[in-house]
Order: C-alpha cells, then sequence, then structure tokens
C-alpha cells in the first residue's frame, strides 16, 4: 500500500489520479501514524522550502518519516518533496529531513535571456539503473527556480536547462526524489511511477 | 528543452466556449471532454480560462476543476475568481498546477499576490495581462471586467509585474483573439525586451506556421484558442492538436544527447 503524504503543501490530487490509474492501493492522509501502514511512502510537493518544512513540522511527519526510511520503507520525494529530502535550501531559513546530503540552490544564469523558472518538458538522463526501465528516450515536466547539489553516488539523474547540467533525480538506497513531476508527464511519468510502484 | 505549445479552453456558466475579440461567445460544448481529448493528444500543457467567474462575483468551480484534472497527466493552469489564499490552496490540493490572476484584479490585491508567492512559491504563480489596440492603434492595456481600456503605460507595468517575482507572465492580445490571422509580432518583439520571466502569449495563432513564428521571436510558449477548437475554413468544432511527429518537425526533436 502506497502513502500519498497530504501535509497540507501541494498537489495531492494528481499523484493520487495516477497511481490509482496504475490500479495501485494508495492511503491519502495527514496523520503521521499512517505511515506505518505503507510500504512506500510518497511526498508531494508544490510552494517554498520553508513552507513545506513547517507544514511536515507542525503536522509531525518529521520523526514517522525519519523512522520508516531506516526500517527501510521506500520514499519518493517529488519535486519540493524532493528539495526536502536534502539538508538545507538557498530558498529557507529551516532545515530538511537531510536524508540525502546536499543542499538546494537557485537558478542563476549569466545570460538574462534565459528564464527562471526552469517551466517545461526536458529530458533526464539517468545514470543509475534503478526506476528507468523503458525510459530510454523520455520528457518529463519541470517546474521549478531552485535545484539540488549532491554527492555524485546520490545521483540518478541529470537534465541540462541552457549551461546548467543539474540533478534532477536522486537516489540513496530506498531514497528517491524527482523534481520534475511525474504526475503530470503523461507516460513517461506513467512509467517511472510504475517502475518506483514496482520497487521490491 | 523544447518550447511549449498550449491550448487555452475558455469556461463560461460551466460551458466551453469561443470568442471573438473577448466578445460574442459561442458554444463549443462540455469542457471535460475537450480535456479529455486533449490529454489523449499528450498536449504539452493546458490553460482554463473561467471568463464568468469574477464578473458573477464567484469562485472557482472546484466540483468542475477536480473532475477535469481526473482527465488530465500533464500540467493545468487555471484562471477565473481567484480571490484569496485559500482558493489557491485548493487548486494546488486539487492538482492545479500554476494560478492564473488577471491583471485586471490586481491593484486591490497585490499583498494577496505577494503572499501567494512567499507560500507557494513563485513557479506556480501567473500573471495574465490583456493587451489591446485603441482608437490611434497604440497599445494599451484592457480591463476585461470593466470593458475598458485603461491608460497605463503597458511597458513599464509589464516591467513591474515582472518584478513581483511570478513564475510566468500570459498575455492575451485582444483585438487578435478568435481573428487566427498570425500574433501580433511586431508588438510581441516591441513590449516584451525587457521580460526575464517566462512568457506566454495567446490570440491570433490561425495555423503551425504562426506557432512556428511566435517560438522564434523570443516567446517561451504559444497558446491558442481558436486554432485548437476549430477545424477547416468553415471553422467546424473539433478538438485538436499537432501530433508529436508534427512538433517535431516543426519545433526539432527533443534533445537526448549532450
Amino acid at each position: 500500500m502506497i502513502l500519498v503524504i497530504d501535509a497540507k503543501i501541494g498537489n495531492i490530487g494528481s499523484i493520487v489520479n495516477i497511481l490509482k490509474r496504475l490500479g495501485v492501493e494508495v492511503l491519502v492522509s495527514d496523520d503521521p501514524n499512517d505511515i506505518l501502514k505503507a510500504n512506500k511512502i510518497i511526498l508531494p510537493g508544490v510552494g517554498s522550502f520553508d513552507y513545506g518544512m513547517e507544514h511536515l513540522k507542525k503536522m509531525g511527519f518529521i520523526q514517522p518519516i525519519n523512522e520508516a526510511v531506516a526500517k527501510g520503507k521506500y520514499l519518493l520525494g517529488i519535486c519540493l518533496g524532493m528539495q526536502m529530502l536534502l539538508e538545507q535550501s538557498e530558498e529557507g531559513k529551516l532545515k530538511g529531513l537531510g536524508l540525502i546530503p546536499g543542499n538546494v540552490i537557485r537558478f542563476t544564469f549569466r545570460d538574462t535571456s534565459i528564464k527562471v523558472p526552469h517551466m517545461g518538458w526536458n529530458y533526464v538522463k539517468f545514470s543509475k539503473n534503478k526506476i528507468n526501465q523503458k525510459l530510454d528516450k523520455n520528457r518529463f515536466y519541470f517546474v521549478h527556480s531552485y535545484f539540488v547539489r549532491t554527492e555524485e553516488k546520490y545521483i540518478l539523474g541529470k537534465t541540462k536547462y541552457a549551461d546548467n547540467i543539474f540533478t534532477s533525480a536522486i537516489n540513496k538506497g530506498n531514497v528517491f526524489g524527482m523534481q520534475f513531476h511525474p504526475e503530470k508527464s503523461h507516460k513517461f511519468g506513467k512509467q517511472i511511477l510504475e517502475n518506483f510502484v514496482g520497487l521490491k | 528543452m523544447r518550447k511549449r505549445v498550449i491550448p487555452v479552453l475558455l469556461v463560461e456558466d460551466e460551458g466551453l466556449v469561443k470568442t471573438i475579440n473577448f466578445r460574442d461567445s459561442a458554444y463549443l460544448g462540455d469542457p471535460i471532454n475537450a480535456v479529455r481529448l486533449y490529454n489523449d493528444m499528450e498536449v504539452d500543457e493546458l490553460i482554463i480560462l473561467d471568463i464568468s467567474a469574477t464578473k458573477e462575483n464567484n469562485g472557482p468551480n472546484f466540483e468542475m476543476l477536480h473532475s477535469v484534472v481526473n482527465e488530465c497527466f500533464m500540467p493545468l493552469g487555471y484562471g477565473g475568481g481567484i480571490s484569496t489564499i485559500d482558493d489557491i490552496k485548493k487548486l494546488f490540493k486539487i492538482g492545479i498546477e500554476k494560478v492564473i490572476i488577471n491583471h485586471s484584479v490586481l491593484s486591490n490585491n497585490i499583498d494577496f499576490i505577494k503572499e501567494a508567492i512567499s507560500m507557494f512559491g513563485s513557479q506556480s504563480i501567473v500573471i495574465s495581462v490583456d493587451i489591446n489596440k485603441n482608437f490611434f492603434r497604440k497599445y494599451v492595456l484592457y480591463d476585461y471586467i470593466l470593458d475598458e481600456n485603461l491608460k497605463t503605460d503597458i511597458k513599464q507595468y509589464l516591467e513591474n509585474i515582472a518584478k513581483l517575482n511570478i513564475g510566468e507572465l500570459f498575455v492575451n492580445f485582444v483585438y487578435n483573439d478568435g481573428m487566427m490571422k498570425g500574433y501580433d509580432i511586431d508588438a510581441i518583439k516591441n513590449l516584451f525586451q525587457n521580460i526575464s520571466i517566462p512568457l506566454v502569449v495567446c490570440g491570433g495563432a490561425g495555423s503551425l506556421d504562426d506557432i512556428k513564428q511566435v517560438l522564434d521571436n523570443g516567446v517561451d510558449a504559444a497558446a491558442a484558442g481558436s486554432l485548437f477548437v476549430y477545424k477547416g475554413k468553415q471553422k467546424g468544432v473539433m478538438i485538436n492538436y499537432p501530433t508529436q511527429s508534427e512538433l517535431n518537425i516543426l519545433l526539432g526533436e527533443y534533445k537526448y544527447e549532450w
């Protein structure tokens, strides 16, 4: 059973929608105790870093998430959910979950014609074979102004935007993160979520 | 990253409509059907604008939007009747990617916009600006609620808006709405030189060549209404969108190597 954390920080509707289409048993919950019931957890998020971390803290999710990860349960952070997996972000003052070492910084380009946020469809070059089955040629939807930086060994996928090749997917053990929105990426998103759901 | 091509759906009292110069809305059918078709056609993104909500003092139609999101595996932008932080929270929760707020309601709501940006991050807040031509063929802002051209200095206004740190600027050309004779490339070159945030332009697209032309002129995404709901010289109603092959030929293929 997959738990989608509803920390009141965004778009659970589409994620639940796509998971149901995949025929997966989904529970949406704002109760941290429900983490115990799930074997996979998805942390979505739209918004600013502190907004997200404040909600996770206030609703009592931080410790249960950490415990679940320590027990070996799979955790997938999407968009802001991925950024919150890191230690800190330039966008905010609060600490992140720190489940993956690294930080989050803002896109800056010397060429002022390059727009921020990075908004649109882009390709993810996967470096580890974990959840990228059937995704050699892909495109996913991105909409973000900040990107993560982490150690090479935790990089799962990279994406090129203008002259910046940034980390667009991360993985450390049972923890995964996707900067893009699989729930908004048509068949590519369905495929990658299917791959995540299929992890043993 | 390839530039986006975005159908814009206008909704009036729960029906799908199409306007000409922001007037004379013609009823086209059920919006949910259109959304389902666009989803099947794998559109890059979809924008839905409720043109009656603010005028009728209604908030967003959450129920309809919930049904719409259920049909969509692509990003959705929604505008119409958004006036509170709570509206925005609800829209994001349903699964809307971006909320679109019209410039006509901006002056009373600047603080609300700034609060929304600090809570939700700038990338999901879009401001839409409607541009018209006045009697002297000068570009002016158009207030769709008052049905009036405004005297504000357009270039300065656009620059001020971009400084608000919003995610995207959505510009609608009123005089080209429904005309299908091409985008106003001169206006686009003239008015948006100093805009450093993503720019989506709508109004005038009559063919895929028009789409290519506007994207070649500095715009980040090309939006269209009539082009994607009408087909043929008789303008029969048919939801349509180019195939990925057509888009590959028009705009180039995605780059898989670097």
